[in-house]
């Protein structure tokens, strides 16, 4: 391998490092209107009076739009495949607003000043009505969050919005309850999680112009430029072929830009103004405007035999999609999908619940997509349930999980919104991550915990994860390749880099293919105008998809050059060989080189030119695996838990550039350490957030961070490029669990509401003083 | 609008800024596109740039604070910014970039304030520059290995 597998730098880390002008703002036109948005104060309530005329007479505000400036048109703000599996559910502007945050009026003015009095100037009266604000009270609440009749589903979801139902799904492989009756040891619990933020450090940006050729260009800081030009052209009954989006260089997404924030209106906006016009959302509306992680509850029953044969799983999940439905089906699915396989030696599965509507900010696709919320709730479980039986939990796992040549039927069931496809474990190298995890962090002899100081004590904890590499037959990416003058490439992808090095990896697959050094491979990609279809950046799919497509699209080429170079030789294509540089036809000394023969291509003879394409969708979802291992030191006077070590084994085929891989893998981590430990969600009893800017919701710093161990293993996916799987989402999945069972086993409390914080900790270990206080008085009563 | 008078990456500079606006919105609009925005409360550190060689948060400085004053940003460290960024390329800790330019302007003026610091001082240093790619300790070691060569 000459550049796969080879720890290269981005292509364009670089330049972004020393600062040059690549994001949505750093592209927005000079003279762009600034676009402010009038935002609900009220988590739930009808506009009764909206009077725009005072802000309109102001000096420099050119255009003021509410609901009434649009045709009902619902749309789902999900980027996703089409039709999606989401509910459209989501107006331009609508007469009621639906959370805290929510769109009321928009604005665009020539500064930020003024927009900011001309929001003052907007007359608004609402009827306040009363907002659905527990999750687990919204089914059948009698505030209904959906009431309008336009709304629908695309495809049966469950969609049921009268009884505040987004989406809700049922499965069952076996009688469960059955199974379960016949177990020896069973275990009953349940999990909560919550709306954790993205908090990717660009804001949502984006910016609009109409071009000379009379076209609606927006630069957009998304994952899913594709999706993005289908949504605005929906909502707003724009031409499709009339809208252009650019994706520049993206400031991280983690699943956060996976959908349409504030394009609509900005496509408005420029639209009926026709000048250029930008909006960047402010932090605080990041938070509360934009969407987060959905919260959820696991009620999980778990049965096994005494000598530790895991025998059933039922789990039933209730989700908190907010205002809006999006990705509330296809999270849900994924907190099922990609935890059930793991233990497939069960003879009974029940998955279900439902997604239901709340007045408070949507959720969305976050990184990890209910895996990591199904992997707490699971791998938290299966601990306690080892407690039962007396096990070590690695033991346990090491009987139960799914091996290399396996399979689980989940594949088949349970896909993203629709059914699955059923698939073989060709590459699963879990038990190799177990063992190697073990030896890393030393279990053996640190399990369970170990009593440091007077009040300190060293736990350790694991969990084992799984993601996928795309949605088989849904995800589709295609690359072209184009053979330059002097025998150089240009890649054009449609796949969206958003900061996880994707242009950089997808060029490595195409160097390799073409035989050729990574700087002969000149990358353009994300403009709807000029690459090809890829769905985007999301479900951990680019290296997998997109990586297949460009692997395809550089063999067609190489063998283009093949052909050409051999009629340039007058031989047949069977008598040379070709290195990627040089053409030479065997058994002589007749050679040709590349550029020599790009330059007769172009120039001289031939006049032709060489573009290759080729397209891919996958038929399976390959899941990379990985096994986490943490210490934690758990102060038992103040509940302050540190995380002294974590240690990643990681199997994801191969890694295409191993550096970009491994920091990924640590940067995913880190954001599940953030969710397990630092990042609470709280709102105030009136539904407004109060966690929404940066000094008092808390990611981790780098002091928190100190010690992480990242490892791949000796892994080879037949179906990936190069034997590639991905690696975006599986870094996130297995903190929370892990730390939780840490924790449980450095001072025997159990947390299983996160995130973890010091004050559960403490209650915890409080409540067990109190109980074993409890039990020796009774002890000495009866004595 | 007031006048005040900068010197900018070298080169001094007259802006008419209003009595109210931060440095951050002074600079992006004069075209010092290096310099971002990610919050709105000197918390996550994108925003820095150097006042008289020290970081600063320019999100929630104000312009007329700045006056008689020589502010840096990343375009007037180049070849230094070069050279950091290769240390992170070694190390694959560069991913979507959006906190380079502020850290990059942080570590070198790290390098002149610090004699030899630890990695805890490295840290403590570094603590307002936010990165939610990178996981830090990629980071941390093109930071160190920089030092070393740098010092
Ligand atoms: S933008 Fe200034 S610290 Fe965040
Ligand atoms: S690389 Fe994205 S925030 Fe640091």
């Amino acid at each position: 391998m000459r550049c796969v597998n080879t720890d290269v730098p981005s292509i364009d880390g670089k330049g972004l490092m020393m600062g040059k002008p690549a994001y949505a703002d750093d592209l927005a036109a000079p003279d762009s209107l600034i676009v402010k948005v009038l935002r609900s104060p009220h988590p739930f309530a009808r506009i009764t009076n909206i009077d725009t005329s005072k802000a309109l007479a102001l000096e420099g505000v050119e255009c003021v739009l509410t609901y009434k400036d649009f045709e009902r048109r619902p749309v789902t703000r999900a980027g996703q495949g089409y039709p999606e599996p989401s509910p459209h559910d989501k107006f331009i502007l609508d007469e009621y607003v639906r959370h805290v945050g929510d769109e009321a009026a928009v604005v665009a003015a020539i500064d930020l000043e003024t927009a900011l009095k001309a929001l003052d100037l907007i007359d608004i009266e609402y009827e306040v009505l009363e907002p659905v604000l527990d999750f687990e009270k919204a089914y059948g609440h009698k505030s209904i969050v959906h009431n309008e009749p336009e709304i629908h589903e695309m495809f049966p979801i469950g969609f049921e919005p009268k009884k505040n139902v987004a989406a809700s799904y049922n499965m069952h492989v076996g009688d469960i309850d059955k199974t379960l009756a016949g177990c020896d040891v069973l275990l009953e619990s349940s999990f909560y999680t919550h709306a954790q933020a993205h908090v990717m450090l660009e804001p949502h940006t984006a910016n609009a112009r109409i071009d000379y050729q009379g076209r609606l260009v927006i630069y957009s800081s998304t994952q899913t430029p594709i999706h993005v030009r289908r949504i605005v052209s929906q909502a707003l009954g724009y031409p499709l072929s009339k809208i252009r989006i650019v994706k520049p260089r993206v400031g991280g997404g983690f699943g956060g830009k996976q959908c349409v924030h504030g394009e609509m209106l900005l496509a408005a906006i420029t639209l009926k103004t026709g000048k250029p016009s930008k909006i960047v959302y402010t932090r605080k509306e990041v938070f509360e405007s934009s969407y987060s992680r959905h919260p959820m509850r696991f009620d999980i029953k778990l049965g096994a035999t005494k000598d530790g044969q895991l025998k059933g799983i039922d789990m039933h999940l209730l989700s908190d999609t907010g205002a809006y439905g999006e990705h509330a089906l296809t999270v849900f699915m994924v907190a099922g999908s990609k935890v059930l396989p793991l233990y497939n030696k069960v003879d009974s599965v029940r998955f279900n619940g439902e997604v239901v509507y709340t007045n408070h900010t949507p959720g969305g696709a976050f990184r990890g997509y209910g895996a990591i919320q199904g992997n707490y709730a699971l791998e938290s479980a299966i601990d306690m349930l080892c407690e039962k039986l007396g096990m070590d939990p690695t033991s346990f796992r090491e009987k139960n999980m799914i091996r290399e040549g396996e399979t689980s039927p989940i594949f088949k069931i349970m896909g993203e919104g629709t059914e699955g496809t059923a698939m073989n474990m060709d590459s699963c190298k879990l038990d190799y991550c177990m063992t190697r995890g073990k030896e890393l962090i030393g279990w053996q002899g640190k399990y369970p915990c170990q009593k440091d100081e007077e009040h300190k004590v060293k736990g350790i904890g694991m969990a084992i994860a799984m993601q996928g590499s795309g949605i088989p037959n849904i995800d589709m990416a295609s690359a072209i390749i184009k053979l330059n003058d002097d025998g150089f490439y240009n890649l054009l992808i449609g796949a969206t880099d958003i900061g996880q090095g994707s242009d950089t990896v997808l060029a490595q697959i195409a160097a390799e293919s073409l035989g050729v050094d990574l700087d002969k491979i000149v990358v353009y990609s994300s403009d709807s105008d000029l690459t090809p279809f890829d769905t985007g950046a999301y479900a951990s799919s680019t290296t997998y998809v997109s990586g297949n497509a460009v692997k395809n699209a550089a063999d067609n080429m190489r063998q283009m050059v093949m052909e050409e170079g051999a009629k340039a030789l007058s031989v047949d294509v069977d008598h040379i060989t070709f290195d990627g540089e040089v053409i030479k036809v065997i058994d002589s000394d007749q050679i040709m080189t590349l550029s020599q023969l790009a330059n007769r291509l172009y120039y001289n003879e031939d006049h032709k030119q060489l573009v290759a394409t080729n397209s891919y969708v996958g038929t399976k979802s390959p899941p990379p695996f990985m096994a986490g291992f943490v210490e934690v030191e758990v102060d038992t006077e103040t509940g302050k838990v540190d995380v002294l070590d974590y240690v990643a084994v990681v199997d994801c085929g191969t890694t295409i550039n191993p550096k970009l891989a491994k920091v990924q893998v640590e940067g995913g981590l880190v954001q599940g350490i953030g969710m397990a430990m630092y990042e609470e969600v709280h709102y105030n009893s009136k539904g407004t957030l109060i966690t929404n800017n940066l000094m008092n919701y808390r990611i981790p710093t780098r002091k928190e961070i100190t010690n992480m161990h990242v490892e791949f293993a000796d892994s080879y996916e037949d179906s990936g490029p190069y034997g590639a799987k991905s690696v975006g989402e599986i870094g996130i999945d297995t903190p929370p669990a892990a730390i939780a069972n840490a924790i449980y086993n450095a001072v025997g409390v159990r947390i299983q509401t996160l995130p973890i914080t010091s004050e559960k900790v403490l209650m915890g270990l409080l409540q067990k003083r109190q109980e074993e206080n409890d039990k020796s008085d009774e002890d000495t009563h009866y004595a | 609008m007031l006048r005040v008078q900068l010197t900018i990456n070298g080169y001094k500079k007259e802006l008419d800024v209003k009595p109210d606006e931060y440095l951050l919105e002074s600079l992006r609009k004069n075209n010092y596109l290096s310099v971002k925005k990610g919050c709105d409360s000197s918390s996550c550190g994108v925003c820095t740039v150097l006042l008289d060689d020290s970081p600063i948060a320019s999100c929630t400085y104000l312009t007329v604070k700045a006056d008689g004053h020589e502010i840096t940003t990343v375009e007037g460290i180049q070849k230094e910014a070069e050279l950091i960024a290769d240390f992170f390329g070694k190390e694959g800790a560069d991913q979507c970039g959006y906190c380079h330019p502020s850290l990059v302007l942080t570590v070198y003026a790290m390098k002149k304030e610090l004699v030899k610091p630890s990695d805890e001082e490295i840290r403590a240093y570094l603590v307002g520059n936010l990165c939610r790619c990178s996981g830090y300790l990629g980071q941390h070691k093109a930071i160190k290995a920089y030092l070393e060569v740098a010092v």
